[in-house]
This record gives structure tokens, sequence and C-alpha cells, in this order.
């Protein structure tokens, strides 16, 4: 069967002064129309990289990325980035800004009160509606990653590319914009792929979470399924066994498998080392010290 | 108990009262400085003596600066005359013989130093703008494109170091070989001085502009490839906002640049200006001499602020970054 989104036996060589420096290799993924897809991992594995390479901002060295059966070799609205910082223009209004996207996108596709209603429709879905007029420096970092994310929508993108969108948030802000985001997606149903370092986030938010191992030659290490019922709610995920099961085995692959220099938690020491290749192997078997609660499916890389 | 009532409500005179430190921050304090120099100007130059009399002091130099505005009046009065006389003529010639071929004659009579200043800063404009023109879309494209910048840095670098003085012949030869009309729109003394501005005003605007458009923010280019924005549209929406700021730095730095050149220029090459004004009084050598100089001297100076004022409102207008520390 064809998926929707493929990644390729895709591999990136950077050239250096040195020797040419392997970020990724091999990297394989397949993701379903509407799933949304956390990618996590520690600084510098390479998880950006795919991003962009996936965004066409940046070019594969090997493989490839396959978007409903066409290769993608350059950058495109179909493939919408929401940046960290998100990158508003700071000499536009929030309006102005969304609508450089929208008339560049839509060209001659929409008419004037046609775009004049996208643009406010896309805005207000981000729950910004009140500050149309206003410019970047006067509205707070939360805001600005709103309407960020509200351009990025409203190219109408068959896949959303969100590079740690809420990183540079505070924790308060980043749980309302969690739960936009939860809210939009079951709206709108459309495809993510977001990288984050933040673990509850990617449970709360991710049908799948792709965890990628060290780099140099990173590469996919363990795929973890969350079989969450959405709509999710943080409170009362809180005490659900399968969130904090899954809590725990993105938390284990990172900190006591593949985080040697990372911060050792007590909860995951002595476990056993996995290589990457072993990523098939079950979660039950792959962390044996803890109890699982409930039957995790763990999927293989060609989930 | 009526303290606090005054503090809670303060009447008129109380919030001028408040007001003074900041009156005394913003105008006094510059007052002081000002009056300190004068004072200082005027015991040092005391005690200066040239072979034209006494170095002049602050009294000297108002003293001619009115008896120059003075002259410029006197100037001006004698243009109206012959102005007048010409007319006269002219309507007796016609009032003869309608067909009569009447000729109109431009006043070629001593130029003011008011004249002078207007030539000066009419020719630095030229000069400046025909930079800028040129500057800022190579600034731009050098920015873009790390090839071109590479072909273009050499040239830049070499060029940029130039004297003014040392271009003033080579300019001067070419206009005069290529500039031939016989109903010339400028004249050539004209045209040189603002050929030499400009070449000494690219400089820093390109540097700048390239400066600003090679460090626009990867995110916000990102974006531009993003949306597939078409390259000219990426250009007057993305990169010339983002380097504005950068852009009338330079724009700042060359039309400082600019004013300095053409004073030299002027007064090497005795095109009319402010300079020709300088050279002309230094070899009269009278009494006066050296005070209608320092007059010069200040209104360079003044008109050199004037002009950086007035980029920095330009700047404030355009440019979307309003916290930007402009000074």
């Amino acid at each position: 069967m064809k998926s929707f989104l493929e990644l390729s036996a895709m591999g990136k060589v950077f050239a250096t002064d040195n020797e040419p420096f392997e970020a990724l290799r091999d990297v394989n993924l397949k993701i379903n129309e509407g799933e949304f897809i956390s990618l996590i991992g520690h600084s510098g594995c390479g998880k950006s990289t795919v991003l962009n390479i996936v965004s066409g901002l940046d070019t594969a060295t090997t493989g490839g990325v396959i978007l409903e059966g066409k290769e993608i070799d350059d950058p495109g609205p179909d493939r919408a980035v929401v940046f960290q910082n998100h990158a508003l223009m700071p000499w536009l209004t929030v309006y102005d800004n969304v609508e450089l996207a929208v008339k560049a996108v839509f060209r001659k596709r929409k008419s004037k009160a046609e775009t004049k209603e996208w643009i406010e429709h896309n805005l207000a879905l981000v729950n910004m509606s009140h500050a149309l007029t206003k410019y970047p420096s006067e509205i707070s970092g939360g805001m600005k990653q709103r309407v960020g994310i509200a351009r990025a929508l409203a190219m109408q993108p068959k896949v959303l590319l969100m590079d740690e969108p809420f990183g540079a948030l505070d924790a308060l802000t980043r749980a309302q914009l969690q739960d936009s985001t939860m809210a939009i997606h079951a709206e709108l149903n459309n495809t993510v792929i977001m990288i984050t370092h933040d673990v509850d986030e990617a449970v709360l938010l991710s049908d799948r979470i792709v965890m990628m191992t060290n780099g140099p030659s990173a590469t996919i290490g363990q795929i973890v399924d969350v079989n969450l019922p959405r709509p999710r709610n943080r409170l009362a995920l809180a005490e659900d066994p399968h969130f904090n099961h899954c809590r725990h085995l993105v938390l284990d692959f990172l900190y006591a498998a593949h985080g040697s220099d990372g911060p050792d938690d007590d909860d995951h020491q002595g476990q056993d080392a996995r290589e990457p290749a072993d990523a098939t192997g079950t979660a039950a078997a792959a962390s044996p010290s803890k109890p699982a609660p409930l039957a995790v499916n763990h999927s293989d890389q060609a989930a | 108990m009526s303290t606090a009532v005054a503090t809670t409500n303060p009447s008129r005179i109380e919030l001028t009262l408040r007001r003074i430190p900041k009156l005394f921050n913003a105008a006094l304090i510059p007052m002081l400085g000002i009056t300190f120099f004068l004072f200082f100007w005027h015991v040092v130059a005391g005690n200066i003596t040239t072979s034209l009399g006494k170095f002049p002091g602050p009294a000297q130099v108002w003293e001619q600066s009115v008896a120059l505005y003075e002259e410029h009046k006197e100037v001006r009065a004698k243009a109206d005359k012959f102005y007048e006389r010409q007319r006269v003529r002219n309507e007796k010639k016609l009032a003869k013989d309608p067909n009569a071929t009447i000729k109109w004659r431009s006043y070629t009579g001593k130029r003011s130093f008011v004249d002078q200043i207007f030539t000066s800063i009419y020719t630095v404009m030229a000069g400046f703008v025909l930079a800028s023109v040129i500057a800022v879309p190579l600034g731009i494209v050098c920015g873009l494109s790390d090839r071109i910048y590479q072909a273009v840095n050499p040239i830049i670098q070499v060029f940029k170091p130039v004297s003014p003085l040392a271009w003033l012949p080579l300019v001067t030869m070419v206009v005069s070989a290529l500039y031939v009309s016989e109903d010339p729109w400028f004249e050539k003394s004209f045209l040189n001085s603002a050929i030499t501005v400009t070449l000494c005003c690219l400089w820093p605007t390109v540097i700048n502009t390239t400066v600003g458009v090679a460090g626009i923010d990867r995110d916000l280019v990102n974006v531009g490839r993003v949306i597939k924005l078409p390259a000219a549209t990426n250009v007057r929406r993305i990169v010339l906002p983002a380097a504005v700021p950068m852009i009338f730095t330079g724009l700042r730095l060359s039309l400082a640049t600019g004013w300095m050149v053409l004073i030299a220029a002027e007064m090497l090459a005795q095109n009319p200006g402010l300079g020709k004004f300088i050279w002309d009084e230094f070899q009269n050598g009278s009494s006066n001499s050296l005070s209608r100089i320092m007059v010069a001297v200040i209104t360079i100076g003044i008109i050199g602020f004037a002009l950086d004022r007035i980029m920095l409102f330009l700047q404030r207008r355009v440019s979307w970054d309003k916290q930007a520390v402009l000074r």
C-alpha cells in the first residue's frame, strides 16, 4: 500500500573542513494521512535536519521524501513550516503576515473577499482575531507562535511541519498552545510532524512518537504508538496508566539507552542499553524492569 | 495632610516643576557645553596671532556672519536690478519690432555666501542620490548572492579607501571629454563635484546594504522559500524591509562622507560652493578672512548635522524598527 508521506532511506552528509559529517543514515518512516507524529531525540541528533529535508529547505544526500507518490525536491506551501521562533515579519501586522503567505500561495485563486475571510478564519482558529492590526513586537511570545501556526494553516498544507513550536514558551503558554494544536488537529485532521524535546508534549499530542538515536549517523531508534483516545485531556491523562507507560518508554529511550551523557534519572538506571537496530523489539522486552500496565502496540519503523 | 493631597492631585505648576530635571537634561546641559566651548574658544583665539591678525573669536565670527548675510542681500538686490533692466530692455525691443530676437541672460555677478551654501547642498544631494540609486541595488544583489559578492568585494575594498581628490582630475577630464552639448543641462563644474561625491558615497551604502541583506534572519528567508515568493516580491516584501535599518546606516555614512568630500573637491577644483568660498577667502587674505572662513566652517558643520537629522527622520518614517537606537 502506498503511504501518504514516506521518508525513504534518507541520509544526509554535511561537508565540513575536515572530513564529511554523516548526520543521518537510512531514515525510513511511513506516515498516514491525518497522523500526528512527534520526532524526539537529544540535541544534535538530526531531528531538525529530517524536518528540513521534508520541508525541502534542505536536501537529502541519499534517499528522499515522497509525498503522495511524488518526490520532494524543493520547499513549497504544501509542507508548511511552523518555526521555533515564529519567524513573523516584524514590519507586518498579524493580519499582513498571514496575508503575505495567503496571497503568495493562492495567487489569483481567491477573490479579495475570499482572501480576507480566509485570513480571518485562520487567525480565529488560533484565537488571534483580537489582534489583527498588532505588530509582532506588540504581542506576547505565545501569541506570535499562534500567528505562526495560523500562517502555516492558511497555506492549506498537506503536511504541517512544526520545529519545536513551543520550545521557547513558558509552561502555561505552552500548555494552552498544545491544547489549541490538539483542537485544530481534531478539526482539520492535518498530517503533522512535530519536533519536540518535551516528553509529555510528545505523548499528549502524538499518534506516534518517533525517537531518534544520537548522531553522528543518527537514525530512527524506536517508535512508540500512543493509543490514547481523542480528545485528550491533560489533567485526566496525568493518572492514565497508558499515558505514563508511553512516557516511560520515551524516557527510557532518551536517558537510559541513548543518552549516556544525559541526566540520569533514578527511575531509569540499570536499563539495558539497546542498539538502534533493535528498534523492532517489543517494548516489554526493551524495558524488562518496568511493569507493563497495558499492552503497548510497539510498531516497527514501517508501521 | 496637605502635602499628601498635593502629591495625589498635582497642580499644573507642580507638574511643570517636576519636569525641570528633564528640561535641565534636555536643554541646559547642552547649553552649558556650548557656553564652555565658546569661552574656551574665545580665550584660545585671543592668544593666537597669525599674519592675518588674531585668530577670530566667537564675537568676530558672529560679526562676519551678519556681514555675509548683508552682502548676500546686496548681491540679491543687484541681481534683481539686473533682471529688471533686462526685462525693460527686452520689452522696448519688442515694442519697436515684434519679431526681434531677444536674449535672456542670467546674472553672472559674484555669488553670495548664501548662494554658495545652496550650490553645495544641491551638489551633494545630486551626488548622494546618484550614489544611492546605484549602491542600494548593488548591495542587495551582493547580499543575496555570495558569488556576486565575492566577485565585487575586491573592487569595493580597493576603491573604498581612495581619497576624493585622487578621483577629481580623472572625473574632470572624463566629464569634459564626454559631456559635450550645445545646451547643457548642468554646468560641468557641478557634474565634476557631484560625480566625485558619488564615487565616494557609493561604498558605505554598498557595504552596509550587503551586510544587512546577507544577515537577514534565516527563518524569514525560509518563510519566503516555503510560500514560493517570486524573486521580485521576495526582495520587495522581505529583503528590503529587513535590510532597511542597515541600508539607512549606510546611507547616513555615505551622506556624511559625501558632504566632507564635496567641500574638499570644491576647494581643489574651484567649483562653486562652500569649498570655493573658503579658498577664495584664504587667497583674499583680508583681516576678515579668517572670521569668514570660520563662519563657513560652522555652516558646514551645521548643514552636515542637519543632513544627518533629515536622514534620521526618513529612517524613522521608513523603518519598522522603532526601538532601534538612532544616533
